[in-house]
């Protein structure tokens, strides 16, 4: 709010930063005023204000000529305009904080303080950095920002499909981030999935007619609700086929299925929305045996041909082998081997492993299941890898284990 | 993506003599070097850890012994001519940026203020978050 105002955001996040810290101190000692939005509103505005008047009389002092924003950019907002005419300064946050002038990580850390509202501490322990190192990153994110001169308002509507996207890939990076933690329970740690969710959910609120939006939070939702269940006492991984059904959550299911199945008839259908349906097949399925694998292998072949992706090549294949046996999907991996972007990659590995053992090939599977450990970067990954090429090699010969 | 970057001296890889043989200035330009690598990681939000470690002479090699009771040997360091000297952690957005960083401490000046040049090596953390298999 402050921000728009001013067409100022460093400033405007000083001054709410400093309204709080008001409230802080005052509101024990003096008690909470009627109206504590409003109050903060004012306190930050006046705030703001002494510091605008601050920054000015130094720029006068220092003689500097501060590059402003062009008057006749000031344009009112079309009257089509039904985003900025919903004057929601959450939506200009985000479009501002996962601006494509800014690295993947500079946008999560920049999203998650100015628009999530976690302090630099919290961010810096979700991502197991020092608090200075993550301090450096936002201030930089937002001197970046503040260099590129992209104005604080909506994006041209020339440009809001890659502008939103940029946004949705955002979220969507902080969602997966979640799934770090190996180390337990990390009762201090900031968990960046139900974060991520909050953030799609409020952008989905403000965007109800966006399909791939409603997408995102779908899978966001289908995703999570499987992570009771994915992994096991001593944060050892669990594969979907072997993880316990009752587990997932129910609520959750019925929220992205229901999401999803509203979504993809809307209009243009993305892939999170191809991903959601796929998860929620997943899902809904009340057994691993009972999974919907002709449906899923259809879906991995929508979504290949639009992205090309070669994980997704890789997901295909697997679905290949679910639905026409394990020899059709190596024949599909093998074709996916000459792929440049997959040499060496853990997860082709990986991949070919499970179809080795689905066809009985216990030798091969093993040493693909090696190989893909010694090529993972994650550690609850590598561990289910090894203990997996152990269970076999142990079958093959008892002797050795 | 965090990585790991060893500073190695190695007697086989290196040319350079032993730094308590350098002058004080090349000392402490080295010194004066480390501290600048250090504050440009911080500046550029891409610093997690760094020590200096103990040379070899302050070093021990543990191994449990029967019950557990610790057993203590001064290492194989007095005969191998390989010692990690220190460590940084880095969290950068690419392989690339992790070379480019390590590629950089290597520069760090020894005697005549030459850089030095000694092998950094570059480990991946296993930080990344696992994927549904």
């Amino acid at each position: 709010m402050l921000a728009r105002r001013f067409d100022d955001f460093a400033t405007a996040e000083d001054a709410v930063q400093e309204a709080l810290l008001a409230a802080a101190t005052q509101w024990p000692v003096e008690g909470v005023p009627g109206n504590p939005r409003g109050w903060l509103i004012q306190v930050a505005y006046r705030r703001m204000i002494e510091l605008v008047r601050a920054e000015t009389a130094r720029r006068r002092r220092e003689n500097l000529v501060a590059r402003r924003e062009p008057d006749d950019r000031r344009v009112a907002p079309a009257v089509d305009d039904q985003l900025t005419a919903g004057r929601d300064d959450t939506l200009v946050l985000l479009f501002l904080c996962c601006h494509p002038a800014l690295s993947p990580a500079s946008a999560i850390a920049l999203t998650l303080r100015a628009v999530g509202g976690l302090s630099t501490a919290e961010i810096a322990h979700a991502f197991l950095v020092p608090e200075a190192t993550m301090a450096q990153r936002i201030s930089r994110a937002k001197q970046r920002i503040r260099d590129s001169g992209v104005p604080f308002r909506m994006p041209e509507a020339a440009d809001r499909a890659a502008r939103l996207a940029a946004v949705r890939h955002v979220l969507y990076l902080i969602f997966t981030e979640g799934h770090t933690s190996s180390a337990g329970p990390d009762l201090r740690r900031v968990d960046l999935s139900a974060e991520a969710i909050r953030l799609t959910r409020a952008l989905h609120e403000r965007l109800p007619d966006d399909s791939e939006t409603a997408g995102l939070l779908a899978l966001m939702l289908l995703t999570e609700a499987r992570s009771p269940a994915r992994t096991g006492p001593s944060g050892e991984l669990i594969s979907l086929a072997e993880q316990d059904r009752g587990r997932w959550d129910a609520a959750a299911i019925a929220e992205g299925v229901d999401l999803v199945t509203r979504a993809l008839p809307w209009g243009p259908v993305g892939p999170y929305q191809i991903q959601a349906a796929i998860a929620a097949l997943h899902d809904e399925a009340p057994s691993a045996e009972e999974t919907d694998w002709p449906q899923i292998l259809a879906l991995y072949e929508v979504l290949e041909a639009r992205s090309g992706s070669p994980v997704v090549a890789l997901n295909r294949a697997v679905a290949t082998a679910m639905v026409h046996g394990p020899d059709a999907g190596l024949a599909a991996l093998t074709e996916l081997a000459d792929d440049p972007r997959l040499a060496g990659h853990h997860r082709l590995y990986a991949a070919r492993a499970h179809l080795h053992e689905m066809a009985g090939d216990r030798d091969r599977a093993v040493a693909d299941y090696r190989a893909a450990a010694a090529r993972t970067s994650s550690v609850p990954e590598q561990r289910y890898l090894t203990m997996r090429a152990a269970r076999l090699a142990a079958r093959t010969a008892p002797t050795e284990g | 993506m965090k990585y790991m970057l060893l500073m190695q001296f190695s007697a086989a890889g290196t040319d350079f003599p032993p730094i308590d043989t350098w002058t004080p200035e090349e000392i402490r330009a080295h010194i004066a070097f480390m501290g600048e690598v250090n504050a440009k990681l911080t500046a550029d939000g891409e610093w997690v850890q760094g020590e200096g470690l103990g040379g070899p002479a302050q070093a021990r090699i543990v191994r449990a012994g029967e019950g557990g009771v610790p057993v203590v040997t001064e290492g194989p360091f007095p005969e191998t001519k390989e010692f990690l000297a220190g460590w940084w952690i880095v969290d950068c957005e690419t392989p690339q940026r992790a070379v480019e960083i390590a590629a950089y401490i290597s520069t760090a000046p020894g005697p005549g203020g030459r850089p030095l040049n000694m092998p950094i090596e570059v480990h991946p953390v296993m930080s990344a978050p696992p994927q549904e298999l």
